[in-house]
């Protein structure tokens, strides 16, 4: 575990080191900020809570999540520093988790400077500060999701704008196949896939929890799919590490 | 006393193009082994294999008794790796990429700083402690990946083509360094600097097309040659070869 944290620790390090960390949290606060507040209507609507917010979390961190992502080890192959890392004295298991938990920790920080929002809903009236808790756990599992899912394509290409594409495109798929638009279309010809579009996908569960419904096998849920694609990700490295 | 290096029937494939055939030797503590061979002849991959980067196609690779594949970690532990081009992370200051390296090879406190400074001072980088290595000049770039690998005073090292840009008196400190430690270590350098065999190396294995062709001290194999050079011997045995 303690290898974990050193690799964990470098990466987390090395956003602050360059412009990345800045960049992203400059954008992903401006782009929240522009989303909630016009495109949400978030006053006119004169409701106390983070709804406009949380509906549009998903979709810039669908867009951004994979700019994280796309380096995380296509930027070790380009430099060469991944026959370096995975020749030192740790699994490529560590080596996986280490940098998913450092491009973790840094949504958590980007989620955490959000604060803004919750002190100006709080300051206009009184919401649910429970309900706006749940969903903060959901945009932070529905980061992790990204992220694995994201880290496991970069694994296997050294081009970081085909990892950042692709990326995108798995992420908008995961959490695209719960709405409405798909799964009609699904139920009118084959019902069967429009239930596992449903379970499948990561919207709906954080729909779920950002009206504060918390359920075990949403988080089993998230857990799992982090977990296949952290595995996904250390199975790729360890195939391709050379290529 | 066993051999620290042990390599037997080592092979790998890359699709249809043969890069190292059933390669075996071992490597003693106290020797120095040269390894040579024209660009492509397979040295880089063989000693990716080593250091546990490439899974071989087949043979086995030991260090210090443990093997390269199964108890990989363990292996690792003992070994100091240079690996081509020595990569290093070139945002990172050469104190904190050298404390990386100590940390994750478990070192703490006060002795993860003795360690870094000694790794600093063997390859003289003490004026470009604070720097970050992006902006180091080729030849501090390389001697940084040498401190990684010396960081931890290894029973093994393995270093493709350590004094590669380095100027030539740097490419003589490195030597004296390697000379220096040699006792007490075994250690494999690839090269295709033939001096270098003259000036640091107790033994000298020739590999060309992924086969080794020679398997000897330096002096034997200048005596392959009417020449007694080691330029003619080596530009025999690759050619003849391949």
């Amino acid at each position: 575990m303690r290898a974990t944290f050193i690799v964990a620790r470098r990466e987390l390090a090395s956003y602050f080191a360059t412009p990345v960390a800045v960049v992203f949290i400059v954008i992903f606060l401006a782009l929240q900020g522009a989303l909630t507040f016009n495109l949400g209507n978030f006053f006119d609507r004169n409701q106390a809570d983070l709804g406009p917010f949380f509906n549009f979390l998903p979709w810039v961190l669908l867009l951004l999540v994979p700019a994280l992502t796309m380096r995380l080890w296509a930027e070790e192959r380009r430099l060469g520093t991944i026959e370096l890392l995975l020749t030192l004295p740790i699994t490529q298991g560590q080596a996986v988790l280490g940098k998913f938990l450092a491009a973790w920790a840094f949504c958590l920080l980007a989620l955490l400077l959000t604060f803004p929002f919750i002190i100006t809903v709080n300051y206009l009236g009184h919401p649910d500060n429970a309900v706006i808790a749940c969903g903060y756990l959901g945009a932070f599992l529905v980061a992790g999701c990204f992220l694995a899912l994201g880290g496991a394509v970069s694994a296997s290409t050294k081009n970081q704008v085909i990892a950042f594409v692709l990326a995108v495109a798995f992420c908008f798929l995961v959490t695209v196949t719960s709405t409405p638009l798909v799964t009609d279309f699904l139920a009118r010809s084959t019902p069967i896939l429009a239930t596992i579009a449903r379970r499948v996908a990561v919207a709906e569960r954080y729909q779920s929890m950002t009206r504060g419904v918390i359920s075990l096998r949403d988080l089993i849920y998230f857990a799992s799919f982090i977990g296949f694609f952290l595995f996904v990700n250390t199975v790729v490295v360890d195939h391709r590490r050379a290529d | 006393m066993s051999a620290l290096i042990e390599i037997s029937g080592l092979s790998k494939r890359f699709g249809g193009f043969q890069a190292v055939d059933n390669v075996s030797f071992d490597v003693a503590r106290g020797e120095v082994l040269g390894f040579l061979g024209p660009n492509g002849a397979g040295k880089s991959t063989t000693m990716r294999m080593l250091a546990g980067f490439i899974t071989p196609t087949a043979g086995r690779a030991r260090i210090c008794g443990f093997d390269v594949a199964t108890q990989g970690v363990a292996a690792r532990r003992r070994l100091g790796y240079l690996p081509e081009g020595a990569p290093t992370y070139p945002d990172m200051l050469v104190r904190d990429f050298l404390a990386f390296t100590g940390r994750i090879r478990g070192y703490s406190g006060g002795e993860l700083w003795d360690r870094v400074e000694h790794a600093i001072g063997l390859t003289t980088l003490q004026s470009v402690r604070l720097q970050p290595i992006e902006t180091l000049s080729k030849g501090f770039k390389r001697r940084v990946g040498l401190a990684q690998s010396l960081l931890h005073d290894p029973d093994v090292l393995v270093l493709d083509e350590p004094t590669d840009g380095l100027d030539p008196n740097q490419k003589h400190e490195v030597r004296a360094l390697i000379a220096q430690m040699a006792p007490r270590k075994a250690i494999i350098i690839s090269t295709h600097i033939l001096e270098e065999v003259d000036a640091v190396c107790t033994r000298a294995i020739v590999i060309t097309g992924g086969r080794v062709v020679a398997d000897a001290t330096p002096a034997e194999l200048e005596k392959l040659h009417p020449s007694h050079r080691l330029d003619d011997v080596f530009r025999q045995l690759t050619t003849k070869a391949a």
